[in-house]
């Protein structure tokens, strides 16, 4: 029999003691006060109200940013609408690419601080904001902008006729990211857009307004209004839209749909998800192992595509959990500007409490809890990265998105029984499969209902590539050729 | 276990000795029963010695993720190393070196003077370590040795029919022997690349075993040649063969075939060190040779080595670069460290 070796542990204090490597914030210029991005122009808000925006990494506040109220919501949309008929809906589609282009390419060349902002705001590393956000962005107009004069060959045979104006509602999880996945398809369709970032990262979208300005976008054609929950339902009830295109909460999405019950405006709603992410025993464990680390720790568990559910098959479930030990112990949870950090802040204060309130639901349902063995920053919201393991599919902290740093594992015996547990949730946006056997990746990503399934690796993203759920997750795809069909009517 | 089409030969010939069958054949049957009896006895010796209870189907070794080992190998390249972290990694990077020549021209001129400086990296720098080995051909031996005489640097010697490896495995064995008889602290074998590319894992681990029965003291360094190995599955496979053989370190490369080391295939080599720590207890060192020049590069290796072995592998008993520009370049950065200004290369001196 095999030597036991239970007691055996690799020692990984000091892989997370590297001197500090932080990027600099002079990089970066924040304004102390922003205003409405409306018709070109940052105009004073007609609320006159103001609010704060904080960095949640040490609670310090960063700008004032106007609140939009009703009134506001109404400029911005007559300054939508009358650029979409005056001058948007004519223009010829290679000249709306040409616009489309200088945005990317000015996003690119302010890369570095259109990263430390997104940093600075949201509490994300730099390393993913550097790496990830800001470059898949500026991708995302550069992909839209090659389709916008060819149309005809997205839709043979069919007019692709723009909606009009649209109001676009975008979370805190990817403040760029998602602006950039919302108004791009929408310019190179030829429609004008009103967007409204979140209450907590509003900094890098009014940056892009400001980069908007520079590339000398027709005004009016892209508004950013800033604002809560109120704004939000402002545009959403506003008679003159077109379209919806929401990314948020299950929750929010579901008062949308009421509030559009009735009307002709279109919707796109991507919402939560509880991604199953499932591990055979014939995966290449080691990489599966990051798979698992990228797919529920990428941006502090803050994606809705998150792999919140690892599934292990029993017979290597010890080694992948020994292994999943042993990674964690090597992630470095801290200042979001050092460029060595892996976890950086949680978004607010709010968010922080509802990840604390499902770790103790977790410990209440008899779940084994397993932290990191890293110390956190006193000041700021922080939490460790934590796998629930005794974890059933009745437990609620396998049941509800806990958009945290958070993972809970089942394991399982036979591909149909994971199956059946896999789908089992009101949601069905991402699913992951880990398996050296083709045929295996084959049969279980047909049966898995989920928008996308990654097999052997996760949460990967690319502007060609369509996002979206099923059930819950909501409706409509977003990204790739699929992106172009929810801002036009074919006639 | 891996020997059962042995077995059902060697079966298969004493089931035959009793015919009048050909002499010829009886005779190449009664040496294939002997290897499989030898290979027996080296297997058990080898269970006994390392208390490994069982030896695992090498057929079955982990499965490697091209895209996922790159992707993470990649992450790695991500940290950023500075002020004391790099310094202390720098000190750590020139305790590890194997400074080595392997040269058809090499001569006991250019191996002393390789010693001198093995041992005198630079000496305007006080508290300077000394380089872990000095790594040589097995007709230098001698000269390194009384060179380093002292110094506590070890004499690192390639065998084993270096670089190729074909040659016979009495060769092998005699070319070891001669090695370590000339003083040789630590032996550098390759494996048979065309052996193990041909599926012959008992050849394989067999030569390893028997090296290492020759080397007597010295610590046995298992070269994968990684390079004409080609895929990660198949490194993973032959670093699980030469640990389990008795392969006191696995290193990457010759240095003499391109691509030699990389981090994704260094990153698969720790990785089965790691699971054969956890199967066994025992620690096995780790080599990564040829292609390492630059100190930024060593860099990403121990911060690779951090992050998957831990802190009781970074020190030079675990862990060895296998260069010969290496230690110039990292003496460059410590004094751009210590005087805030790069120094041109003619202030390091080259031997």
């Amino acid at each position: 029999m095999a030597t036991k070796n239970n007691t055996l542990k690799l020692k990984f204090d000091s892989a997370r003691k590297y001197a500090p490597a932080p990027e600099s914030k002079a990089a970066a210029k924040i304004d102390a006060k922003y205003d409405l991005f409306i018709n070109g122009k940052f105009e004073k808000p007609l609320s006159k109200k103001y609010f704060a925006t904080t960095n949640p990494a040490n609670e310090e506040k960063l700008a004032d940013v106007a609140e939009a109220n009703a009134a506001d919501v109404d400029k911005a949309v007559k300054a939508a609408r009358n650029a979409y008929e005056k001058t948007w809906k004519k223009m010829p589609a290679k000249e709306r690419a040409k616009y489309i282009y200088r945005i990317a390419r000015v996003m690119q060349e302010r890369a570095r601080e259109l990263a430390v902002i997104e940093t600075l705001d949201g509490g994300k590393p730099i390393r993913e904001s550097r790496d990830f956000d800001v470059p898949t962005a500026a991708n995302h107009f550069f992909y839209y902008a090659g389709w916008a004069d060819k149309l005809a060959y997205a839709f043979p045979n069919r007019n692709a006729h723009p909606l009009g104006v649209a109001g676009q509602i975008i979370p805190w999880n990817f403040p760029l990211l998602m602006a950039a996945w919302k108004i791009a398809p929408a310019l190179a369709t030829g429609n004008t857009v009103v967007l409204k970032p979140a209450e907590t990262t509003p900094l890098t979208a009014l940056k892009l307004a400001q980069i908007i300005q520079e590339a000398d976008l027709p005004p009016g054609v892209v508004n950013i209004i800033t604002g809560a929950g109120a704004t939000g339902a402002a545009i959403v009830n506003h008679p003159d839209i077109n379209k919806i295109a929401f990314t948020g909460s299950t929750d929010v999405g579901k008062i949308i749909q009421k509030a559009i019950a009735g009307t002709a405006k279109k919707a796109t709603l991507e919402l939560g998800g509880k991604a199953a992410n499932i591990i055979f025993e014939d995966a290449p464990i080691d990489q599966a192992v990051e798979g698992v680390i990228n797919g529920i720790f990428f941006n502090q568990g803050h994606v809705c595509c998150a792999g919140s559910r690892l599934y292990v098959q029993e017979s290597v479930f010890k080694e992948v959990y020994r292994k999943l030990k042993d990674r964690l112990a090597t992630l470095i949870v801290g200042d979001p500007l050092d460029k060595n950090t892996d976890i950086g802040a949680i978004n607010s204060k709010q968010q922080l409490d509802t990840i604390h309130k499902y770790l103790k639901i977790g410990l209440k349902e008899g779940a084994e809890m397993y932290e990191a063995p890293c110390e956190l920053p006193k000041k700021g919201f922080y939490c460790r990265p934590t796998i629930f393991t005794n974890v059933a599919q009745s437990s609620r902290i396998a049941q509800e998105e806990i958009f945290g740093p958070v993972l809970t594992i089942q394991t399982f015996r036979t591909d149909d029984e994971v199956l059946e547990k896999a789908n089992n949730t009101p949601y069905g946006l991402s699913a992951g499969v880990w398996t050296d056997k083709g045929s295996k990746i084959f049969n279980m990503t047909t049966r898995l209902r989920a928008g996308v399934v990654w097999a052997n690796t996760f949460n990967q993203f690319d502007p060609t590539s369509p996002f979206g759920g099923y059930k819950e997750s909501g409706y409509g795809r977003e990204g790739g050729l699929h992106g172009l069909n929810a801002y036009v009517n074919l006639v | 276990m891996e020997a059962a089409p042995r077995n059902a030969e060697g079966m298969r010939s004493i089931a035959y000795s009793g015919t009048a069958a050909d002499r010829k054949t009886n005779a190449a049957l009664h040496k294939q029963l002997k290897t499989f009896v030898l290979h027996l006895i080296v297997t058990i010796k080898i269970m006994t010695d390392k208390k490994i209870s069982y030896l695992p189907d090498f057929t079955l070794s982990p499965r490697i993720d091209q895209v996922g080992i790159e992707e993470r190998a990649a992450r790695i390249t991500k940290r950023s190393i500075k002020k004391e972290t790099k310094v202390n990694g720098l000190l750590l990077t020139l305790n590890m070196i194997d400074l080595t020549t392997l040269e058809g021209k090499d001569t006991e001129g250019k191996v002393k003077q390789l010693c001198y400086k093995a041992m005198h990296l630079m000496d305007v720098y006080e508290g300077l370590p000394t380089v872990a080995a000095v790594c040589v051909y097995p007709s230098m031996v001698k000269t390194a040795k009384k060179a380093l005489e002292g110094s506590g640097i070890k004499v690192a010697s390639v065998a084993t029919a270096f670089p190729s490896g074909q040659a016979p495995q009495s060769v092998k064995i005699s070319d070891t022997k001669y090695a370590v008889q000339q003083g040789a602290d630590e032996i550098d074998m390759v494996i048979s690349r065309g052996k193990f590319l041909e599926g012959e894992y008992n050849f394989v681990f067999d030569e390893i075993a028997a090296i290492k029965e020759a080397c007597g003291e010295a610590r046995l360094k298992v070269i994968l040649e990684t390079g004409e190995l080609v895929t990660y599955d198949k490194v993973r496979r032959a670093s699980d063969i030469a640990m389990y053989a008795g392969a006191d370190f696995i290193k990457t490369s010759t240095g003499k075939i391109s691509p030699a080391a990389t981090l994704p295939v260094t990153l698969v080599m720790l990785q089965a060190i790691r699971d054969f720590y956890y199967k066994t207890g025992k620690m096995i060192g780790m080599k990564p040779a040829g292609g390492i020049s630059k100190s930024k590069l060593a860099l990403h290796y121990l911060v690779m080595l951090n992050e998957i072995l831990g802190e009781d592998w970074m020190n030079n008993k675990w862990f060895r670069f296998g260069a010969s520009s290496l230690a110039n370049d990292v003496l460059m950065q410590l004094m751009k460290e210590k005087t805030g200004i790069y120094q041109g290369k003619d202030y390091f001196s080259i031997d």
